[in-house]
């Protein structure tokens, strides 16, 4: 497994929700491309309606586009890939009748693990994210950085090449999300997946990703890449380096148009589905 | 300490409960001990309660018990078949939600008791009237809630199921039923009661056996104090059986 050869071919994706005509006509994304390498950590940014979190979806087989194609290895995508590919939402998708050691399992559970390897997984995940304390709670009963970190747990425990994130941390607090980004750092760099990660920080961006994609407004496209050349896990000190406050800049200015016509854009056209 | 004050409150309303049923108790006495109120319209608890005891140790309840439980279950286990496999086919297709959720509902807000009648026609005086009114009341909080339930379910929860391969089988075993559970299981709960309730009903009005059957009877017959036990008697039939169902809900919620 080296780096270099690609885990994720995006090719010319577009898509809409509705038909022409309609009320509810929306062109989400078009002809975005995209090659993600085998074992490198990409985040999508971009503004609020754009289509990323549209993109990630078509990457999980979850929604099927109205143009292009997905190539993930050597299969084509034509819906989920469960022992390929695992998500993490940025919704709580945790079941609330299951205690946290349950809900990993029941992953397991759905993806055809073996049975005797259940616990033994479950456990190892769960210790990763530092919840081996918690195992037998209710998703309630935990914070919302708590849970995300149960969810990342179940998505762990797939073990799957590739990590698909739909801005995991959206609803935390900044400060648990600083914990969790840098957490995340060190974790993911012992595991060697490929992820997309979807996220609306700059900062978050740039601490966590080898490469951004930016996304233009609706109808997203992938309007430019920055690499982000740091090694990982990325030492929690880096977010005060002048590197990455020039990074972030670079990011901010390829951004900010693309902001503003996105803000613009919803505020005639209504929030975004 | 805010779990002791919690626990004192729920003491404090309890008491206030209980105090309540014995205040009414013993206005019941005292009204028809030295108020001169008539013992054929209110005849004295303690006639009440010593008539009840022959009619326990006696055992002649007996034949009118099994009847009214045997209308119940049959009437409950009617409802909660056709309830809940129509709820769950409907609830699988907006379509069908559309047409029948508002149908269901008008239906159910109509006193379906009106039927009773038309019943005896097509079943007779015997259980079967009133195994048909209490399945048809019964049914339809069971199917109303049964759509609820699983119509309400979170999609990220089944986006979530099926981005990690679930099948469907799995999906319903271990997703859409434990979402929707909570919800069933209240329309199951309301469904008993109201078919306990109709079918008791029913038998006050036209039947040959049955607790209610006999309550009716004892009136007719100006057998005040006898009726009086009987109606305890089936009062507490009634509290048991709901208060088992709702531990039944309560413990299944829990899980």
């Amino acid at each position: 497994m080296t780096i270099g050869d690609v885990a994720i071919r995006i090719k010319d994706v577009s898509h809409q929700f509705g038909e022409p005509g309609d009320a509810q006509f929306v062109r989400v994304l078009q002809h975005a491309s995209l090659d993600i390498l085998r074992g490198e950590l990409v985040c999508l940014i971009g503004p609020s309606g754009c289509g990323k979190s549209t993109l990630l979806n078509v990457i999980g087989g979850l929604i099927r586009p109205s143009s292009g194609t997905v190539e993930v290895g050597a299969n084509l995508i034509h819906g989920p890939l469960p022992r390929e590919i695992a998500f993490v939402f940025q919704e709580n998708a945790l079941f609330p009748w299951c205690t946290i050691i349950d809900n990993v399992r029941l992953g397991m559970v759905f993806q055809g693990v073996s049975k005797d390897q259940h616990e033994d997984r479950a456990r190892t995940s769960l210790e990763a994210v530092g919840l081996s304390e918690f195992m037998r709670y209710y998703p309630e009963q935990l914070s919302g950085g708590m849970r995300q970190r149960a969810a990342l747990a179940r998505a762990l425990s797939l073990e799957t090449n590739i990590l698909l994130m739909d801005e995991p941390f959206g609803a935390l607090d900044e400060q648990t999300r600083m914990i969790l980004g840098e957490d995340l750092s060190v974790l993911l760099a012992r595991t060697a997946k490929t992820i997309v990660f979807v996220t609306h920080s700059l900062g978050e961006a740039v601490f966590l990703a080898d490469r951004v994609a930016i996304f233009s407004a609706r109808p997203g496209t992938i309007k430019a890449t920055i690499k982000i050349d740091e090694p990982h896990p990325r030492k929690p000190g880096f977010v005060t380096t002048e590197k990455f406050a020039q990074l972030r800049n670079q990011l901010y200015g390829l951004l900010h148009d693309e902001i503003r016509k996105g803000v613009e854009f919803t505020a005639v056209m209504g929030p975004d589905s | 300490m805010n779990g002791q004050q919690e626990q004192q409150e729920r003491w404090l309303s309890r008491c206030l409960q209980i105090g309540f049923v014995l205040v009414l108790l013993l206005l019941w006495y005292l009204g028809t001990t030295y108020w001169g109120i008539s013992g054929i319209l209110l005849p004295n608890p303690v006639m009440v309660l010593h008539d009840l005891k022959e009619v326990l140790g006696s055992g002649e309840f007996l034949p009118d018990l099994e009847v009214t439980l045997f209308e119940v279950a049959v009437a409950f286990a009617l409802s909660c078949v056709s309830g809940l496999a129509l709820g769950y086919l409907i609830s699988r297709s907006p379509y069908l939600i559309a047409v029948f959720e508002p149908l269901l509902s008008s239906v159910y807000s109509i006193p379906i008791i009106l039927f009773l009648p038309l019943f005896v026609l097509f079943f007779g005086l015997g259980p079967w009237s009133k195994i048909a009114l209490g399945a048809t009341i019964s049914f339809f909080p069971i199917v109303l809630n049964t759509i609820a339930g699983f119509r309400y379910v979170d999609r990220i929860f089944i986006t979530a199921a099926r981005s990690m391969g679930a099948s469907n089988a799995q999906m319903f075993r271990y997703v859409l039923l434990p979402a929707a559970l909570p919800v069933v299981l209240t329309g199951l709960r309301i469904g008993f009661t109201i078919a306990l309730l109709a079918v008791l009903g029913s038998e006050t009005i036209a039947s040959f056996a049955g607790l209610g059957h006999r309550i009716a009877q004892l009136a007719d017959a100006m057998e005040t104090v006898r009726m009086f036990a009987y109606i305890t008697f089936a009062v507490a039939i009634a509290a048991g059986l709901n208060a088992l169902v709702s531990s039944l809900e309560r413990q299944a919620k829990r899980r």
